[in-house]
């Protein structure tokens, strides 16, 4: 594990190629074997063809939202994670999924990882019954308690302390699992995430902070908003370990993100994490990025693209070809298409919806009355 | 029935209801080590050790915030602020998290919890310390909010919060804590939204909580004197507010003085004189009378502190006015 001072980014993955595809007939027990092997970790077929697929198909997810949003059929804030998939997928392909998780309002990439349904989180999007929260919460507020997922929180920050509560709850249950707590590179300079810091460690809790840092905060670069941009450095003062890793690639990601989880588990207490990302669309669908350069876009999305990456790798590998990932990404498309038809032919939420889910105890005959306007 | 203190009422509430549910736990500023900063928390790290009452860093957003998440995976956590003046420290995570939670997760999520701690007017320690916001609580949907005005209330109401499955704002009075008062020695539980008429009268309805509600009893026997019977209830729950015992006492009595120790602008004064005329009308003769807290902050010397909060004096003239004997 890297601690604060060791920067890992920088470093390419050495690919080691099982076993190539000679004309298909591979033995069953190279089949079986068949895979990449990333700095001493093994990742078989299925799991590659895994990830990739999760990657694509939140790419593809993703660019769905943004045509229906220039529709005017998704309203409000829409922010989009392309070009950040390998770090939902990574993430939680190295998480269990009895691990608790939260993050900020880009959460789409996210919940779809987490294995939520699409066609709910695209109807959330649309603001329909079939929402995952019902119609209620919309792009910033996906929730998914079956899933350990607690939001979808849309103030900057705000699931810092609430993260600091889960993995208190684990270490007040002893229930072995850990929280990961997502936050942005805008949302590391909260207070509230180092009053979070400083009682996590005080009380070494099961928790891994994560901090995309996709460069900008809104339209704010890093080191405009930032006096030390190395984030995984932040918690130095509180003692907790960094590490920083190339969140454009899966592999690296899903393997030292395994390691942080394990950190955490392990009642090591907390570790921060800082993910080197970068997200193609602006800050939200309002947004048309003016303070970046074309060519500055240009070198993340051609030169390191995450599914390209991996595909190039896979393809390497011997584990799929051009026309096969040609194949997936139709499929793919026409999958997200069907999905989006489907959420959009969903009617919208009730009107009694509108007064439910306010209290669990709702109190009978004192005002003001849910239900009632006078 | 038993005569404790308003202090060792909350505390007795704690205990029984830390003994009776493993989930319930107390965490703030001095709660352990140090038995509270008011000694609402005396012994109960002794009863029931480290793991379920303790001491936070001075980081009020925070452990606001780690009670919310801790309440999201059913515990039951007991957030003491040492005053709600540091409260505002944390209310993004009172307003935009523990309210707001169960809405926007369509019905997942529940924050079943605390937050409990000294408010009101205290004596003599100036502008920040010495104010009252349960007004900006009881605007919130998702919350509920309770000030208890004696030790009987404040048992049995925080008993019932911390068994309630949404998030409440339980706020205590400084000046109280070491008020005595008979508590019943089984065990009860008083429920929220419940208003309770603190002494019946004919003539005038007085709409008073936590603190007021003592002062509004003073000047009720001021009144008697008089010859005016004052009826006074004391709503206990600010949200959702029993609203048809006042709206029950106005039938009978005809007009209503309503006190508040916070502002006058917007504040629950406000609300309940509302509610009086949009429900009770054509049942008053007069128009509802507030008294409140003057719109100044809080001075420090003696004269202006009791010049800026409601006096026992100003409950007796506007009762006199309202009901016709000025």
């Amino acid at each position: 594990m890297q601690v604060a001072g060791n920067d890992t980014l920088g470093h390419h993955s050495q690919v080691i190629i099982q076993y190539f595809f000679a004309g298909g007939d591979m033995s069953a027990k190279q089949k079986q074997d068949a895979g990449i092997t990333h700095e001493g970790i093994f990742f078989a077929q299925e799991q590659l063809h895994e990830m990739h697929d999760q990657m694509l198909f939140i790419r593809r997810f993703e660019e769905k939202a943004g045509q229906m949003y220039g529709l005017k059929k998704i309203g409000g804030f829409c922010h989009l994670c392309n070009g950040q998939e390998a770090v939902c997928v990574g993430m939680q392909h190295a998480a269990e999924a009895t691990d608790y998780m939260m993050t900020s309002y880009r959460d789409h990439g996210h919940i779809l990882a987490r294995g939520s349904d699409p066609t709910a989180v695209m109807a959330e999007l649309l603001g329909r019954a079939g929402g995952v929260v019902k119609g209620k919460g919309g792009s910033m507020h996906m929730f998914d308690a079956d899933k350990n997922f607690a939001g979808g929180n849309g103030i900057v920050g705000e699931q810092v302390p609430i993260g600091l509560g889960f993995g208190f709850s684990s270490w007040y249950k002893e229930d072995g699992r850990v929280t990961i707590c997502i936050m942005g590179d805008g949302g590391i300079n909260q207070g509230a995430v180092y009053e979070s810091f400083n009682m996590a460690a005080l009380w070494k809790l099961p928790i891994v902070f994560m901090v995309e840092n996709n460069q900008y905060a809104m339209g704010t670069s890093l080191d405009r908003a930032s006096a030390e941009t190395q984030l995984f450095k932040r918690g130095i003062s509180f003692k907790i370990p960094g590490m920083k890793i190339d969140g454009m690639d899966v592999l690296e990601f899903e393997k030292k993100m395994s390691e942080a989880i394990e950190h955490a588990r392990s009642g090591k207490g907390p570790i921060l994490v800082e993910a080197m990302t970068y997200r193609y669309r602006g800050h939200s669908m309002s947004d048309p990025a003016t303070y970046r350069t074309r060519e500055e876009v240009d070198e993340w999305r051609t030169g390191r693209d995450p599914i390209a990456r991996l595909q190039a790798q896979m393809i390497e590998a011997g584990l799929a070809t051009e026309d096969s990932f040609k194949q997936k990404d139709r499929d793919i498309k026409k999958e997200v298409a069907a999905i989006a038809k489907a959420a959009e032919a969903q009617p919208e939420p009730d009107a009694a919806e509108l007064w439910t889910d306010i209290y669990t105890d709702p109190i009978e005959g004192a005002y003001p009355y849910p239900g009632k306007v006078g | 029935m038993s005569k404790i203190t308003y202090r060792e009422a909350l505390n007795q509430a704690m205990a029984e209801e830390m003994s009776r549910d493993k989930n319930v736990f107390l965490m703030g500023e001095e709660v352990a080590e140090y038995n509270g900063a008011y000694k609402v928390s005396q012994g109960l790290l002794d009863k029931f050790g480290p793991k379920r009452v303790i001491d936070t860093p001075i980081t009020e957003l925070g452990f606001a915030g780690l009670g919310v998440g801790a309440a999201m995976t059913g515990l039951r956590p007991v957030i003491e602020f040492m005053t709600w003046n540091f409260a505002m420290l944390a209310l993004d995570q009172i307003v935009n998290a523990a309210a707001k939670m169960k809405y926007m997760s369509g019905g997942q999520y529940s924050v079943p919890m605390v937050f409990r701690g000294a408010g009101g007017s205290a004596a003599r320690v100036g502008a920040q310390h010495s104010q009252s916001l349960e007004n900006w609580m009881a605007n919130v949907p998702g919350l509920k909010v309770v000030m208890p005005s004696n030790p009987a209330d404040a048992k049995g109401l925080l008993k019932a919060s911390i068994r309630d499955n949404d998030t409440v704002v339980f706020i205590e009075n400084e000046i109280n804590y070491g008020d005595v008062g008979e508590v019943p020695d089984e065990e009860y539980i008083i429920p929220l939204g419940k208003a309770d008429v603190k002494r019946a009268g004919s003539d005038v309805t007085i709409v008073a909580h936590s603190r007021m509600t003592g002062f509004a009893l003073t000047a009720a026997k001021e009144l008697a004197k008089e010859g005016i019977e004052a009826e006074i209830i004391d709503p206990r729950t600010i949200r959702p507010l029993d609203e048809n015992t006042i709206i029950t006492s106005v039938a009978k009595t005809n007009c209503a003085v309503v006190v508040e120790e916070g502002w006058r602008f917007a504040g629950i004064g406000a609300e309940i004189s509302a509610r009086i005329m949009e429900r009770a009308f054509d049942d008053l003769d007069s128009p509802v009378i507030r008294v409140t807290g003057k719109d100044v902050p809080m001075p420090y010397a003696a004269n202006l502190e009791a010049l800026a909060l409601p006096s026992v004096r100003d409950i007796v003239e506007a009762a006199r006015t309202a009901c016709g004997r000025a």
